[in-house]
């Protein structure tokens, strides 16, 4: 599905990714991890198109879109659940919603949509960053499976947010991937990435360290906490 | 008959009331305009009074020229504009989008004085006459005041056309692309929203507008090289006064100070030039961001 290798990255002069490798095959659910700043928000942003400079190769299902303008390879199905959740306020719920393109034919109905996230419907009227910090992480969400976008990247969706919303928002990570969606997830949750993912891309220095099977986890439990810091 | 009011000939009152509402037509026009633009590329666009004076211009030179009327022209001279606003957007201000405001404004400076120059050049500042077209000649006698066909017409146009671009940007699926950008132009990119060309289309519509008041304006004033700049600064007042960015903000202050101008007019005339800087000086201390800006 994704297959990125040797993706430097800046910010203006700041050299962030050094040479990042990792690949995702259709239909997983893998993560980014490792401590703050060591590139893994970049890493999706790159993918995106949207530092200032990109280089290496970053191919989706085969196609290169490193390169390419960002819209453009929004329009070859990737959705983006940024860490700020990026609400609008300017827009209500609904308008939030609906505002992603359709990019792809295959994507969610808007009331398949409201099916699995049924508290946007009962608010669907009112001001976007008027939502709970949990509802407005839905909304992110929920916003770009109508789309078509078969590949999910998504940047912390459970940072700040209750246990309880955590739960909800893995069971909705796990009912992605039954619908067989891609999913890219960088999470600091590590208790939340075990959960939901199937293989964890360790990233340090701006660059993917090493890679651990989610079934090997406890194996490599000590290794893991040295690369986190824990 | 109307009695008078506080000792003020209820022909005055109303003649006066009726201008303030002209002004208000053409301060919410452009004020709109400025507050779209300012949201959408963060620059303070010194060029849209040279704009609404070209708008004028297109409009008498396709009467002089080409034998092409008012109506026409109504519709021709925005498309001119627009036009030229896509060139300035695409040659220049997409070169300084991510540089200091500062930039952006100086930019606009320097193409009004530029733009008003070449008409100065080629037409001098005496001002030509453009006369209203005889479907909107004349006026109707209304008891207490006299109205002039084409001044109501130019209220209600300007009405319309406020609403219709409010209802376009507040309503419509385009309008919620364009608020999101504002705000957050780079996810809006990232969900396969051409923002760049978004961003033309904007400062094109934005700059047709001030157009249309160009149009609207030559049949009342003289098509002047340097009737923009004059009222471009009242403009401003009345953007900061109502709020960078705010779209009804932007329509209602404009109708409003059109109309606490023209009220000051008749009740203590010598103050209705500053009335406007005065009530921005107010607003500035009292609600810095504007009556309908947000903080």
């Amino acid at each position: 599905m994704l297959s990125v290798r040797d993706l430097t990255g800046y910010y203006g002069e700041s050299h962030i990714l050094h040479g990042v490798e990792f690949q995702i095959a259709e239909g997983e659910v893998v993560t980014l991890i490792g401590r703050n700043g060591v590139g893994k928000t970049t890493t999706l942003r790159a993918i995106l198109g949207l530092l200032d400079r990109q280089e290496g190769s970053i191919r989706l299902q085969g196609e290169e879109i490193l390169g390419l303008r960002t819209d453009r390879i929004a329009r070859k199905g990737i959705g983006y659940v940024p860490e700020d959740r990026g609400i609008f306020a300017s827009l209500t719920v609904e308008e939030n919603l609906l505002l992603p393109p359709v990019v792809k034919p295959g994507g969610l109905t808007t009331e398949e949509v409201y099916g699995l996230f049924p508290r946007l419907k009962e608010r669907r009227k009112s001001q976007g960053t008027k939502l709970s910090g949990g509802e407005q992480q839905m909304l992110s969400i929920a916003r770009i499976l109508r789309t078509g976008a078969r590949l999910l990247l998504m940047d912390e969706p459970t940072e700040g947010l209750a246990p309880v919303i955590v739960q909800q928002i893995g069971s909705i990570i796990a009912e992605l991937k039954r619908k067989g969606f891609t999913i890219l997830l960088v999470e600091q949750n590590f208790h939340f990435a075990s959960g939901v993912a199937d293989r964890h891309y360790v990233m340090e220095d701006g660059k993917v360290v090493d890679m651990i099977p989610n079934d090997r986890l406890e194996a490599e439990r000590e290794k893991l906490q040295q690369y986190l810091g824990v | 008959m109307i009695q008078d009011l506080l000792g003020i000939p209820p022909q005055a009152l109303f003649g006066q009331l009726l201008l303030g509402l002209i002004n208000g037509s053409f301060y919410a026009l452009l004020s709109l305009g400025l507050a779209v633009i300012f949201g959408m590329l963060h620059v303070i666009n010194f060029a849209h009074g040279a704009l609404y004076m070209v708008g004028a211009f297109v409009a008498w030179l396709l009467m002089i020229h080409l034998g092409i009327g008012y109506w026409p022209a109504l519709l021709i001279a925005p498309l001119v504009v627009a036009a030229f606003g896509v060139l300035i957007e695409r040659t220049m201000l997409v070169r300084i989008a991510k540089m200091d405001p500062l930039y952006g404004l100086l930019l606009t400076f320097g193409l009004a004085l530029v733009i008003e120059g070449v008409f100065r050049h080629f037409y001098g500042v005496s001002g030509q006459p453009y006369p209203p077209p005889p479907s909107l000649q004349g006026g109707t006698n209304l008891g207490f005041m006299f109205l002039p066909t084409y001044r109501a017409w130019v209220v209600v146009a300007s009405l319309v056309v406020c609403l219709g671009t409010w209802y376009a940007i507040e309503r419509t699926k385009l309008g919620s692309y364009l608020r999101a950008a504002t705000e957050k132009p780079q996810l809006v990119q990232a969900m396969g929203i051409n923002v760049p060309a978004l961003v033309t289309l904007t400062f094109a519509a934005a700059v047709a507008l001030a157009g249309f008041a160009g149009v609207l304006a030559a049949p009342m004033y003289q098509v002047n090289p340097l009737m923009g700049s004059n009222l471009i600064i009242v403009v401003f007042a009345v953007v900061v006064i109502g709020g960078m960015g705010s779209i009804l903000g932007a329509v209602i202050t404009g109708f409003g100070l059109g109309i606490v101008e023209g009220l000051t007019k008749v009740f203590y005339p010598e103050a209705a030039n500053i009335v406007i800087f005065v009530v921005m000086a107010i607003v500035l201390l009292v609600k810095p961001q504007g009556l309908f800006g947000k903080a």
